[in-house]
């Protein structure tokens, strides 16, 4: 099994170079839980400022992709680059090792992320939990940590809830903090695992209106799991169908929603549609 | 009935309450000592060392299951065999402030393992390090569901403290029996250790609960 790791690294490159290098690529990533594998030989590229879309059956992985990238979870084979550079692993001697706690800290600092339950801090204010990661991590003074959080807290609209304590906050409100909290660490890529999943039907929009505002301001790289097919459509550059721990099919929304060509995907739009 | 003497009272109360006073040095200092090392205990065992956490919980573990007299002897008789010679303050602030120590750790373990698992994810997702997670994010969190956990320690060693008499700290109990064996009278100074005791006790559980709501409201954590 070790062995077998050893030799498998040397077939990946030690950074990604040339034109058109991706923010993102998963190559050839394998997770098991025990026996259990979640995910299989994942191959998928974000390219920079790309806006992709992750759908598919509940335990398809989804989750699961996400949280490796932003290092929640380790891999148990393959590789993952981020602008170029291994996430996962680092180089030494001239071959990747397995990243150290160091290396994980320098890549993931361009990775944010925003959680089906928001997880803000609880004893912390929104305007609190937007400043803590930039005066902790990026050593901004709290003047400037303010100044940033409040722009971004205006930007996702809850501005005067600043001194509020998330226990005070809808859903709706306490995951636009949530994602104004991840943006003050200035992400080049944004995680959103079904953010809108545990909010009142009538606050969605408040959320996907934000996202929708992300996609256009800022040249952010997203990678996106949801079930709202019609925000994915609306939004993605890009749908990928999530099967077993497998891309089943992915392409343009048009492409993957209209004109389904594989039998599997056919049957969970017309479920998911059905459902809606 | 009761043969009770005023006079007697008041003269041995000056002494007593100076007693009162070194019986709250004790208590406070053992505690402080048990705060701090509780402390350790807890974030040691949940270090990636597998040897350390072992070495760590087996310590709690016995010091848990064996007497705090016991304890107390150790340090101060058998000590010395190990070049260890201590005051008998300084043997019983270590006994005791130990023995808390392994009972506060678990309180604190308690309130760190309660801290939902969101919340280690969401400090990682903006890249705090671990120590600074444990020390604005995780601590701030577990503080408030152990103090009342803390406070009842607090008074419990507070309780305990009568049992440093038996190496000759100078606290209320210790001065109590000095003060009958000197008169031959035991009723006004044990009457009055007890209820110096329960003057301090009461009120302190009272201020910890007073305390722990007020700290609740004050990060938010209430509605
Ligand atoms: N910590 C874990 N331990 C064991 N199994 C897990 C764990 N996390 C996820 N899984 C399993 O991995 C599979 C994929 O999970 P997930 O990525 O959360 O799926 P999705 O987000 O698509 O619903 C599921 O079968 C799930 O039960
Ligand atoms: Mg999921």
């Amino acid at each position: 099994m070790k062995h077998d790791k050893r030799h498998d690294l040397s077939q990946y490159p030690l950074r990604l170079e040339g034109d058109n290098v991706p923010m993102v690529r998963f190559q050839n990533v394998t997770k098991r839980y025990g026996s259990l594998t979640v995910l299989d030989g994942l191959n998928l590229d974000v390219a920079e400022g790309e806006m992709v879309t992750i759908i598919g059956p509940s335990g398809s992985g989804k989750t699961t992709v996400l949280r490796m990238l932003m290092t929640l979870e380790t891999i148990d084979s393959g590789v993952i680059y981020v602008d170029g550079e291994p996430l996962t692993h680092m180089e030494k001697n001239g071959r990747l090792v397995r990243a150290n706690a160091a290396h994980l800290r320098l890549i993931r600092s361009k990775i944010g992320m925003c959680f089906q339950h928001f997880n803000l801090f609880p004893h912390m204010t929104a305007l609190g939990n937007c400043i803590e990661g930039p005066m902790q991590v990026l050593g901004l003074s709290k003047q400037e940590a303010e100044e940033r959080a409040l722009e971004l807290l205006d930007l996702v609209g809850m501005a005067d809830k600043r001194d509020q304590h998330p226990s005070r906050l809808s859903g709706g409100q306490q995951q636009r903090v949530a994602i104004a909290r991840a943006l003050a660490m200035r992400p080049k890529v944004m995680l959103f695992d079904e953010v809108t999943s545990a909010l009142d039907p009538e606050v969605i929009s408040e959320v996907t209106g934000v996202i929708r505002g992300l996609v256009d301001q800022h040249n952010l790289t997203m990678l996106m799991v949801t079930h709202q097919i019609g925000f994915a459509r609306e939004i993605s550059d890009r749908i990928c169908l999530f099967f077993d721990g497998k891309i089943e099919e992915q392409g343009s929304p048009e492409m993957l929603l209209d004109n389904p060509q594989n039998e599997r995907t056919q049957q969970f739009l017309s479920a998911v549609l059905e459902a809606n | 009935m009761l043969d009770w003497k005023m006079d007697f009272t008041w003269e041995i109360l000056p002494r007593l309450l100076l007693a009162a006073g070194n019986t709250m040095l004790a208590a406070g200092g053992g505690y402080a000592v048990a705060v701090v090392l509780g402390l350790v205990f807890a974030l040691a065992q949940r270090t990636r060392s597998r040897t350390l956490t072992f070495i760590v919980r087996e310590l709690v573990e016995f010091i848990r299951s064996t007497p705090l007299l016991l304890q107390i002897f150790f340090i101060f008789y058998v000590g010395p065999q190990f070049g260890l010679r201590l005051s008998p303050w300084a043997a019983g602030l270590i006994a005791i402030g130990l023995h808390y120590a392994a009972y506060l750790s678990e309180v604190y373990r308690g309130g760190i393992e309660n801290v939902p698992k969101g919340q280690w994810e969401a400090a990682r997702a903006i890249n705090l390090s671990t120590v600074t997670t444990y020390r604005r994010i995780i601590i701030p969190q577990a503080l408030p569901p152990a103090l009342a956990g803390m406070g009842n320690y607090l008074v419990g060693i507070f309780k305990d403290t009568p049992m440093l008499s038996v190496i000759g700290v100078a606290e209320l109990m210790h001065t109590a029996n000095s003060i009958g064996a000197e008169n031959f009278r035991y009723l006004e100074p044990y009457t009055i250790v007890g209820l110096i005791f329960l003057a301090i006790s009461l009120p302190t559980a009272w201020l910890i609960r007073r305390f722990e709501t007020a700290l609740r409201r004050k990060m938010g954590l209430t509605r």
